[in-house]
């Protein structure tokens, strides 16, 4: 399955990336599976997205528990704990 | 029952927001309102505080309007109210700008009250903001505070 992934604030300053298409493998299908295959490419990712960091999730625009299932084409976004108002 | 959201660069005048609340509605007992302000100061933790030039706020287009539209749904479901507005601005501000106001009309101040402080407490943990702050000792994200999670969850017993 397809999906796009966006990276929001810290999150993105620290990955360096904004907006990606991902081809996710056949066993990747909820938010946390993709966060810790995207934990695979090392470096920043290992970092950023560590189990320890407070990363939080939306699925099509949506807020997503860790463990909600993805569809094909689904847009997928992570972000830190948000500090609006 | 109408709820407007407005997410802008742009600033806002808040008499004239409050008077177009009321116009033509005779209805309308009580108007209460909550206006968010950036300030000068930001003390964090192990920090005596820093003075803060600006504050750039991101947010996801989108999921933005969503989520406060969403909100605003939840507050009108709980309160009898006339109108409610939430209007969340971005991009850069300078302290003693505006940055959110939120207005509800009711019958009586009860519901607009607490539909307003409803309606904030949500949107600090829902909505999809983030905080950039340049100080006078460079630039950080905002950190999200543990007591807005707090603010957040006395609505899931008291409603």
């Amino acid at each position: 399955m397809r999906v796009t992934v966006l990276y929001f604030a810290g999150l993105r300053e620290a990955l360096g990336v904004s907006r990606e298409s991902c081809e996710l493998p056949p066993e990747v299908a909820t938010p946390q599976q993709v966060r810790a295959w995207l934990r695979e490419r090392g470096g920043a990712w290992a970092t950023a997205l560590a189990e320890g960091r407070n990363v939080r999730a939306a699925v099509d625009q949506v807020m997503a528990s860790v463990d909600a299932p993805l569809r094909d084409g689904a847009e997928l976004a992570f972000f830190p704990p948000v500090t609006g108002g | 029952m109408a709820s407007v959201v407005r997410v802008q660069i742009e600033d806002f005048d808040v008499g004239a927001e409050l008077a177009a609340l009321r116009l033509g509605k005779p209805e309308v007992g009580a108007i209460a309102s909550f206006i968010g302000i950036v300030r000068d100061l930001n003390v964090v933790a192990g920090d005596a505080g820093s003075q803060v030039g600006s504050l750039t706020l991101e947010h996801y287009p989108g999921m933005t309007e969503r989520s406060l539209e969403a909100i605003c749904a939840d507050a009108s479901s709980r309160w009898s109210l006339i109108d409610l507005l939430l209007i969340h601005r971005h991009g850069t501000l300078r302290p003693t700008d505006q940055i959110v106001l939120v207005a509800a009309s009711s019958a009586h101040r009860g519901n607009a009250f607490d539909a307003c402080s409803f309606v904030m407490d949500y949107l600090k943990t829902q909505a999809p903001f983030w905080k950039k702050e340049t100080t006078d000792r460079g630039e950080r994200w905002v950190e999200a505070r543990d007591s807005d999670d707090v603010a957040a969850a006395r609505w899931k017993t008291e409603a």
